[in-house]
């Protein structure tokens, strides 16, 4: 498992990577009402925004951690958006993407190194 | 976090597990369990509020009615005809009409007690102290908020009696303290003044009660929007006047055109106007048909496509007990009918929005 700083997971199946969020931040967003998720299909580029996610308090973004194709989406989250509190790292993913550029994987922190970051 | 104000009961946030943050310039709980557990838990037993950050104003003089007068060259209420032991809702005008901050006055013999805004605390006592009676800022006062059904339970039969609005003194816990039968939730509850120094006796005891627990600023933020309520500096302000804001209900008789004490207060003339003729937009309840938050600042449009902006939201978010978005938000007139479907737009969509009566949830007060 890999983490990015915006705190997303990626774990790596086949050619493909899984994303959601860590439970640090599903914990910090409070409860999760409301979550929109990407087309599969679409392109992405890292940075771009492709989920909204909202909790009680607030609205955030949701950025694409790679360059890549959305090969899968997770709708049962926009039907039951509380999973994302639940089981963040688990049953809770947000989409599945494809790896355009494998170097880009290199700049995510190890389980250690998340933790280290989040204190 | 050591450069913001602390309300007498920080310590005991933290011994609760809150999640502190900035709030007009105090350092506040925002949660201690979870915004929505604590709000369900408050619309079905009841809840602990620290609502010291508040500013409590006492005006004295030397008769009711100077001081009662004196408050009514400010506000568009009557304060006149308030009962001893009775509170009540009133605004601050400015002289365009608009509105500079809410306030709860309440009557304690010849003496008044008015509670602001945090954010306002400052403006307000400016404006207080242009009058010509005595004014104290109880800074040595915590005020607590104990809201929910369970909430007479927790007090005891001895408040019981007292009927939404009532205001009385009382010993709680051994503590000194005034209460009122009122609150922003919507619900049943109490708000309690008490010494800064009886405000932790006093928060421990009620917490004691196994029906309560503290709430924080994000739960008393989203009741609030399902009640209906108005939050000043997001639903009101300087620009709007009473009627825009859908409070002309809170204006009485008296203060209006052919009143005894007709007009008298900042911007008198606009607020009459606009209750005897009608206004252009209007506060409203806005339920928005699918499932993204519609929050502060969503532009609203008679139409999917084109047209012109008719509105706005102005507080809006996820309700807990509606199980849905929920919103308020200033709409044109012409457009402004229970039932009338709207378009909110949302990161660059256009969202159906449906006008609704308000409240979303139905009040509960001890009428």
């Amino acid at each position: 498992m890999k983490y990015t700083e915006e705190h997303e997971w990626l774990r790596a199946e086949g050619d493909e990577v899984v994303v959601g969020i860590t439970a640090h931040a599903a914990e910090q967003l409070g409860d999760v009402v409301f979550v929109e998720l990407p087309e599969s299909g679409a392109n992405v580029t890292k940075d771009d925004e492709i989920v909204v996610i909202e909790s009680v308090k607030a609205a955030s973004d949701i950025l694409a951690p790679i360059d890549g194709e959305i090969t899968a989406v997770n709708e049962a989250i926009v039907e039951t958006p509380n999973m994302v509190n639940d089981d963040p790292e688990g049953d809770a993913w947000f989409f599945r993407m494809t790896v355009a550029d494998a170097s880009q994987m290199e700049d995510f922190m190890d389980e250690a190194a998340y933790k280290a970051f989040i204190g | 976090m050591t450069e913001f104000k602390q309300t007498p009961l920080n310590a005991l946030h933290r011994d609760f597990g809150a999640r502190m943050v900035e709030f007009a310039g105090y350092e506040m709980p925002v949660q201690f369990s979870g915004v929505m557990d604590e709000h369900l838990h408050v619309r079905s037993e009841a809840g602990l509020f620290d609502v010291s950050h508040m500013g409590q104003v006492r005006l004295a003089g030397a008769a009711w009615e100077e001081v009662a007068l004196a408050l009514e060259t400010l506000v568009p209420q009557d304060v006149l005809g308030l009962q001893d032991g009775r509170q009540r809702y009133a605004f601050f005008t400015n002289e365009q009409g608009g509105i500079e901050d809410d306030l709860m006055i309440s009557r304690h013999g010849d003496e008044l007690v008015v509670v602001v805004n945090a954010a306002c605390k400052e403006a307000d006592l400016a404006r207080l102290q242009t009058l010509a009676v005595s004014i104290s800022l109880e800074s040595d006062q915590a005020l607590l908020a104990l809201q929910g059904p369970a909430s007479v339970n927790v007090l005891g039969p001895d408040f019981d009696d007292m009927r939404f609005m009532d205001v009385r003194n009382a010993e709680i816990a051994g503590c000194s303290v005034w209460l009122s039968r009122s609150g922003y939730t919507g619900e049943d509850g109490f708000e309690i003044s008490v010494a800064a120094e009886d405000a932790q006796t006093l928060a421990r005891h009620l917490l004691d009660h196994p029906q309560v627990k503290p709430i924080g600023l994000g739960a008393r933020d989203s009741l609030r929007l399902e009640a209906g309520l108005c939050l000043y500096g997001t639903d009101m302000d300087a620009g709007l006047n009473p009627v825009e804001a859908n409070l002309a209900w809170a204006i009485q008789k008296v203060r209006r055109r052919g009143g005894d004490r007709e007009g008298g207060f900042p911007g008198a003339s606009i607020v009459l106007a606009a209750l005897k003729d009608g206004v252009h937009r209007k506060r409203a309840g806005l339920r928005p048909e699918g499932r993204a938050p519609m929050r502060r600042e969503v532009p609203l449009f008679a139409d999917e496509k084109g047209g012109a902006q008719i509105g706005f939201v102005t507080s809006g978010g996820f309700g807990p007990s509606v199980g849905a978005p929920v919103a308020m938000g200033i709409v044109a007139d012409s457009l402004n009918d229970v039932g009338t479907r709207l378009w909110g737009e949302v990161r660059g969509r256009r969202l159906p929005v449906e006008i609704v009566q308000l409240p979303f949830v139905p009040a509960r007060f001890k009428r």
